[in-house]
């Protein structure tokens, strides 16, 4: 048997194993910015994919790698500076160690940084478990003239030590040989606790220490499924250590017992009784010892060969955090991340719409021309524009996250942070809340999941709650396409654009300021933030982290879109207009044309109606139409007619989906762009509103529609015709403030574990969207009336 | 009695030892594990743009801190 961890064995017997290969999974730990990402990248390759753990939703990564007959499962943990769980983050990574027990646990550690990154290491030892050390960055202590001695720190340690450079790949292959090593029990890892914290403290922790042993020794006999870390930890002089640490989420997971009131007895007088000799409280104390200890560690294996000089990054952080230029150049580097995801990804945007159009019509091509199949409208009205719609969109979306991976590899998001903390405190805000907002702008999801760097629940909870009115990326295919058809001038369309983008910025603000003196009323939490040094990011890496976020765009382009394009669409065409009703409708026709004394009745039987109102009066047939026209009164105010009331109630799943929404909605009642004037022959039910009314131009049936002119320049046609400028403006308004799509709000709940805080977020934004664009639209009607 | 001096009173670019961290919160823990323990030497590197936060470094790392933070932690004298 490969291993005997009943957790595994509950695995059906795996294939693997028959041919002989064991499978071990390997944690990887580490400070922030200690290249943990590069090194899990190194290990894994392309084989690696985001998931959360048991429940809890900090995202860890896992991948998988073979080696001879080894089976590596890797599963990267987020960054930790220590094994005190002060943020969420951290509990995540020491309840996977301490509960999933990996087999080895890979300490990456930031050689140029050694003495902070040994500090975990350390605690490591102290939990007891079987480890590697990694010393990344070895290139970056040569360049500091820093030389270690790795024979004898891998004595000290009690574990294999690897030199790596991350970013060249160096090492990979020695950090998995010293896994397997490890893993079959190669190494005999000392199981002493490596510092010695001072007689005075020892003997306290024996002491709270000794009826933890002695409950291990009767679960021992009796056997007990509880995971509290009195019972599941198997070094209680660890649990001791942490209990006199003051360590809450210890204190807190401990089931209530006999033991436990004992324990917390001997706790409560070991904490008093040290302070009291100290003059400090315990886990000062402990931190000085533990930190004295890896002093000196460092002290016997470093050797600095040269003086340090004013390296690279200080230079350039010099510059870039000056003073005066500091708020400048950030200001310019925002605006340039902006311009390059628009401007470089235009180009790759219309190679897809062509190719949407060839599709389209080779697939319209494979029925008769004229033909009024189901499957061919299902085919090219829902799924083609539907999916096309958003699919369209993806290069922007792939530059934004590319560049957003970019800052982050760069080291330039911290000093973001450090150079707005000031302005973020001013809104209510920690200066780290400015990474999720500047997240935001590509998808509130993976900004919802980033604030969990943020330690205070007030401001973690009023980030998530403004976080929808950051213009993410799915608003900008409702921008791109409303804008054009409207703005038409370059200046105007700019100006309009980065108005909805501050328009959102200011709300979040506001609404940010009066979460943060209502609900989330307090402290705002400290700003400690290590400043890491700048690095050139690896291209690898940067197109892992790109195309990781990408997919989950893609992903949700391919199946909740896809599916919701043929919901939609069968929403849009159904139940289908019955024969007597077209009749009707044509005899309704007559009976207006002839009281406009237009025509003599004998020419009667000759009139048709358009395939433009046969369209209309299909669309305001289908359930779509009905669900539209109910909420129009309801709209009505905010100068939407039943169509766009249609596509936002359309948009929830995604907010894309509002496109493909309004390309169906008006594909199905598709246009030519020749126009003639037929404005004489409108049917009674569509004279209702100025804005309501569908088009004045001739139409033809969506199978002859000409394919020649682009889906989206052809529905821009069509909205202009439709509505004023005031409407797309308000129709752009209310989609940035309103709802956050059903992603937001699912990711809301699992984030806030309560379904309070989506819902609060859902109606209150919504509420908010339509009270702004009630006011917006009706002054600028005023306006545009008075003047 | 002096007022002892503390993380926010030094001027940037000045280095001082620290001797303790006020107060009880957890993030006290924090700073502790970041490494501002008792005898480590600190410098102020320089102020943000705003003039809150500061930049320090301390155990050869750079680390921000606001200034309402930097209050709670004493130090000794100047070196």
């Amino acid at each position: 048997m490969a291993d005997c961890d009943p957790e595994k064995s509950k695995v059906p017997i795996d294939k693997a194993a028959a041919f002989g290969i064991k499978t071990i999974t390997v944690a990887l730990m580490g400070n922030p910015n200690s290249g943990k990402t590069t090194i899990f990248n190194n290990l894994t390759g392309a084989h690696q994919h985001v998931g959360n753990y048991g429940g809890v939703t900090v995202e860890t990564k896992e991948g998988t790698l073979r080696h001879g007959s080894w089976r590596i499962k890797v599963v990267d943990l987020p960054g930790t500076y220590s094994l005190t769980a002060y943020s969420m983050e951290e509990i995540v990574a020491r309840n996977f160690i301490i509960q999933q027990k990996p087999d080895v646990i890979v300490d990456i550690a930031d050689g140029a940084n050694l003495e902070r990154n040994l500090y975990l290491a350390v605690q490591l030892k102290e939990l007891g478990v079987p480890m590697v050390l990694v010393l990344n960055m070895a290139d970056e202590m040569k360049t500091k003239g820093l030389h270690a001695d790795i024979k004898k720190l891998s004595k000290i340690i009690g574990a294999p030590v690897v030199p790596a450079i991350g970013v060249r790949n160096r090492g990979t292959d020695k950090i998995v040989a010293r896994i397997i090593e490890v893993a079959q029990g190669d190494w005999s890892q000392s199981e002493k606790v490596p510092v010695h914290y001072g007689s005075e403290i020892e003997n306290e922790l024996t002491k709270i220490a000794e009826p933890i042993i002695r409950r291990a020794d009767q679960l021992q006999q009796t056997g007990s499924d509880c995971n509290c870390p009195l019972c599941l930890v198997t070094n209680p002089q660890w649990v001791a250590l942490k209990l006199l640490e003051n360590d809450s989420e210890v204190i807190g997971k401990m089931h209530d017992s006999a033991i436990r009131r004992e324990v917390d007895q001997q706790v409560e007088h070991s904490r008093k009784y040290l302070t009291s000799i100290y003059g400090e409280d315990p886990e000062s104390v402990i931190a000085e010892q533990r930190y004295g200890y890896v002093h000196g560690i460092c002290r016997t294996v470093i050797r600095r060969t040269t003086e340090a000089r004013i390296n690279f990054s200080d230079k350039f952080d010099k510059v870039l955090t000056n003073r005066l230029l500091g708020l400048p150049i950030f200001a310019a580097l925002m605006y340039l991340t902006f311009w390059f995801v628009f401007a470089a990804g235009q180009y790759p945007m219309g190679w897809i719409e062509t190719a949407q159009q060839v599709l389209a019509e080779q697939v319209s091509n494979l029925w008769p021309s004229g033909s009024d199949s189901v499957l061919r409208s299902l085919i090219v009205d829902g799924i083609i524009t539907g999916v096309g719609g958003v699919i369209v969109f993806l290069p922007n979306i792939m530059l934004l996250f590319l560049a957003l991976s970019l800052l982050e590899d760069t080291g330039y998001m911290a000093r973001a942070a450090f150079i707005m903390d000031r302005l973020m405190k001013w809104v209510g805000l920690h200066g780290k809340s400015f990474i999720p907002m500047l997240t935001g702008f590509g998808c509130s999801v993976p900004a919802i999941l980033a604030t969990r760097i943020l330690d205070n629940r007030r401001d973690r909870f009023t980030t998530i709650l403004v976080l929808p009115l950051m213009s993410c990326g799915a608003r900008v295919p409702i921008y791109l396409l409303i804008i054009p058809a409207f703005f038409t001038s370059a200046r105007s369309a700019s100006v309009v654009m980065y108005s909805m983008y501050l328009i959102g910025i200011v709300i979040a603000i506001v609404c940010a300021r009066l979460l943060r003196s209502t609900m989330f009323r307090g402290e705002s939490s400290p700003f400690v933030m290590e400043l890491p040094p700048y690095r050139i990011p690896t291209l690898k890496a940067v197109l892992i982290h790109m195309w990781q976020r990408s997919w989950l765009y893609l992903r949700k382009a391919g199946t909740v879109i896809l599916a919701f394009s043929v919901l939609m669409w069968f929403l849009a065409s159904h139940p289908r207009l019955p024969q007597e009703q077209i009749e009707q409708l044509r005899q309704e026709k007559i009976v207006a044309l002839e009281q406009q004394g237009n025509f003599p009745s004998s020419e009667a039987a000759a009139i048709e109606l358009t395939n433009q109102e046969l369209q209309d009066a299909r669309l305001s047939y289908s359930i779509t139409g009905r669900l539209g026209r109910t909420l129009e009164p309801l709209l009505k105010p905010l100068g939407f007619d039943w169509r766009i009331g249609t596509a936002l109630v359309g948009s929830f799943p995604a907010k894309e989906l509002f496109v493909s929404q309004m390309g169906i909605v008006f594909s199905l009642g598709q246009v030519e762009t020749e126009e003639s004037p037929d404005r004489a022959l409108q049917s009674d039910q569509n004279q209702n509103q100025d804005q309501d009314q569908p088009g004045t131009s001739s139409a033809v049936s969506s199978t002859q529609a000409d394919l020649s002119v682009s889906p989206q320049a052809a529905l821009r046609t069509r909205l202009k015709q439709t509505y004023s400028p005031l409407v797309g403006f308000c129709i752009m308004l209310f989609c940035l403030i309103s709802a956050p799509c059903m992603a937001t709000v699912a990711v809301t709940k699992r984030e806030t574990n309560s379904w309070r805080w989506p819902m609060f977020q859902f109606f209150g934004l919504t509420g908010l969207a339509y009270l702004i664009t009630l006011v917006v639209y009706q002054m600028g009607s005023f306006i545009q009336t008075g003047i | 009695m002096k007022q002892p001096l503390t993380l926010a009173d030094l001027k940037p670019g000045c280095k001082a030892k620290i001797l303790r961290i006020q107060g009880n919160s957890p993030f006290k823990k924090r700073l502790l594990e970041m490494g501002l323990v008792r005898g480590e030497v600190i410098e102020k590197l320089k102020l943000a743009p705003l003039a809150d936060p500061a930049e320090y470094v301390i155990k050869n790392y750079h680390v921000s801190l606001r200034r309402e933070e930097a209050a709670d932690i004493i130090l000794e004298e100047q070196v």
